[in-house]
């Protein structure tokens, strides 16, 4: 009897472990977003954050998008040729980065780069009672660490995306100019072809991405302490390592579903 | 509100962590521009009982009542007005690694109160003199020493002036030199400002010093509050590992008890054992006089070995102890009427012997020597005087 009660009262308590921890983030984020009502305080904080998360994250950013749109360039002209349409290349290229890669890989590489070190960063705060001391000083520890971070990254994820297409599109074109010399065609078809609603179908999502990322490694770090089966380096250690899971599951499930309405 | 009215009542506080109970029906008083100290042994629950008052730490039953006002009923603006009353030092520090010394200070300052950044410039600078840390005030917290970081965050508590500053052992990992320079220097700024002070500490007898009331925390219960004289002055053998904690090293050295154990360990035979109470005592005149004016050390050297020499002849049954400083006492229950003449024959062979005897001479030590078949057991102090009246000099 025991036994067969144990699985709906395991399925019970993770049912009531999500939807608790939904909820917890919920609030968290909302928290974090009321604290932009008079955000001119945080200004410096945002433009440090802009650095960490933009500034050194565009090498790693322009490396991965020129080569991600080579193998694009690659992989679409062995296909294409097989139709006789090479010519489409540039705008197989350039739909696949705008609309769906640029905004899915620039927010993974940002979720390695810096969604993993902000929830290790707030998770260690948090152990070290940086976090405590900041309460004590009747200062709002998410307005004061999360909010910035909120903003930087709602304006470094399109900054970045739109940096990532358009690289993409150079490592693309470079890729058809070494298997094809018919180099001039392969602008001239995205300029024709693609459009606006693609451009801002891709900044919505990476608006989108940039919430969920940050949100979610700040506040898995932000709540290393309730981890109950680790504490100290162990504990920050689960919770980046939660951050980085969690933040691409829904990454790629969002995607999803903008695209979906998008489409 | 009145003045006698403590500040902060906390009445039957009780948190337990994932089953764990950390705190049990803990009540506690801190009262208006006094220094409190919280006491107790490490792992007790002594910074999750203070954590309660600064908000950090919600208590799974009971109250906290700061100025009448219970936190039950506050108003989060309120509460918010409370923590702007008050500064918390963390036993870790709590300094953002990210920061400069400097800047560590300045936080408090920036983020609550809107001064102009000379005039937290200013206050910064005054703080960062008066602690010694004009050296690192440029460089991060991993930079400087657990001193000194200890040092910075006790600047962060005092720069704003606060009324009410929390003090989370602020003298761990400090030197003993440093230790006196952290509690004059809180107990100074009281006299100062007039603050009102709550400090968790292990610095026994340190504490006593400066504390207006002290408060014992065992096994998650207030069990002591009082004046530091009241807690010295107590008989209660549960209090003694606090009071004298710091003599219990010496206790264990020698092996002798120490004059509470020795009490209660004749009082003890007397209940349940057959024979008479034979006692001698050992009066070292002017020990305190060698203890004051020529060490500790050297007075403990000579206890030691005195206390060696006792338990080579000393029977299973039978106990030693210091009474004080200057009284050591064999205690033995026995049906053997030759116990007491064998106690006084080897104490005082010991004392003749020539060693001895120029070490008592060099450091004007007399002894004398005592012993007694007591008569009336009921009161283990009578019984110690009656022996120590037949005392006769031996050196």
């Amino acid at each position: 009897m025991k036994n067969i009660l144990a699985i709906p009262a395991l399925l019970g308590a993770t049912s009531l472990g999500i939807i608790r921890n939904a909820g917890q983030w919920g609030v968290f984020s909302l928290t974090a977003l009321l604290g932009m009502v008079h955000a001119r305080r945080l200004v410096p904080k945002i433009l440090h954050d802009i650095h960490f998360i933009g500034f050194k994250s565009l090498n790693i950013i322009m490396l991965v998008a020129f080569f991600t749109g080579m193998v694009l360039g690659l992989q679409g002209y062995y296909t294409l040729i097989k139709f006789s349409a090479e010519g489409m290349l540039g705008v197989a290229v350039a739909l696949s980065l705008v609309r769906e890669l640029g905004p899915v890989l620039t927010a993974i590489m940002l979720i390695g780069r810096a969604g993993s070190s902000i929830s290790a960063e707030i998770g260690i705060m948090r152990i070290s009672e940086q976090i405590d001391a900041l309460s004590t000083m009747d200062v709002d520890p998410v307005r004061y660490l999360v909010t910035p971070k909120i903003i930087a990254s709602l304006i470094c994820f399109p900054l970045l995306t739109a940096i990532f297409d358009c690289v993409g599109i150079l490592g693309g074109y470079f890729s058809s100019v070494l298997l094809s010399s018919r180099s001039g065609i392969f602008f001239s078809k995205i300029q024709s072809s693609l459009l606006l609603s693609d451009v801002t179908g891709g900044f919505i999502k990476s608006f989108v991405f940039a919430f969920i990322v940050i949100t979610i490694s700040c506040y898995c770090g932000y709540y290393t302490h309730q981890n109950q089966s680790s504490a100290g380096a162990e504990g920050v250690s689960n919770s980046t390592t939660s951050a980085v899971v969690q933040s691409c599951v829904y990454v790629l499930i969002a995607d999803y579903v903008i695209t979906s309405f998008l489409m | 509100m009145s003045s006698t009215t403590p500040l902060i009542q906390l009445r039957n506080i009780s948190k337990a962590f994932g089953g764990r109970e950390i705190l049990r029906d803990a009540t506690l008083d801190i009262r208006r521009n006094e220094i409190t100290a919280i006491i107790g042994k490490s792992g007790g629950g002594k910074s999750v009982l203070v954590k309660h008052i600064i908000g950090l730490i919600t208590a799974d039953s009971g109250e906290i009542i700061f100025d009448g006002i219970p936190y039950s009923t506050m108003k989060r603006k309120d509460f918010s007005a409370i923590k702007n009353r008050c500064s918390y030092m963390f036993q870790n520090n709590a300094l953002f690694d990210s920061m400069t010394v400097f800047e560590n200070i300045a936080l408090p300052l920036r983020e609550k109160f809107k001064f102009p950044k000379k005039d937290i410039e200013d206050k910064v600078r005054a703080r960062i003199e008066q602690l010694e840390l004009t050296e690192v005030a440029q460089m991060y917290p991993k930079q400087i020493s657990g001193g000194m970081q200890k040092r910075v965050a006790l600047a962060r508590a005092l720069v704003t002036e606060p009324e009410i500053i929390f003090f989370d052992e602020p003298t761990t990992g400090l030197d003993p030199i440093r230790k006196k320079t952290v509690f004059s220097m809180i107990h100074r700024y009281h006299e100062k400002l007039n603050f009102t002070a709550v400090i968790i500490t292990h610095d026994i007898p340190d504490i006593f010093y400066i504390a207006h009331a002290v408060n014992i925390l065992d096994e998650g219960r207030i069990i002591f509050s009082g004046s530091p004289v009241t807690l010295e002055q107590s008989s209660d053998p549960g209090l003694y590992t606090y009071t004298h904690g710091h003599e219990m090293l010496i206790d264990e050295l020698t092996g002798l008890h120490n004059r509470l154990s020795l009490v209660r360990k004749i009082e003890a035979s007397g209940s349940h054992r057959e024979g008479r109470l034979v006692l001698a005592t050992v009066r070292l005149v002017g020990m305190r006089t060698v203890m004051d004016y020529k060490g500790e050390l050297l007075a403990h050297a000579f206890i030691r070995n005195l206390a060696k020499f006792v338990h080579s002849f000393l029977p299973p049954q039978a106990c030693a102890g210091m009474f004080s400083k200057e009284i050591l006492v064999l205690a033995a229950r026995t049906g053997e009427e030759s116990t007491l003449e064998l106690f006084l024959e080897r104490l005082a062979n010991y004392f003749t012997n020539l060693a001895i005897e120029t070490y008592c001479h060099k450091h004007r030590l007399q002894v004398e020597i005592g012993g007694a078949v007591v008569s009336d057991e009921s009161n283990a102090y009578t019984a110690i005087q009656e022996a120590l009246a037949t005392s006769k000099k031996y050196v």
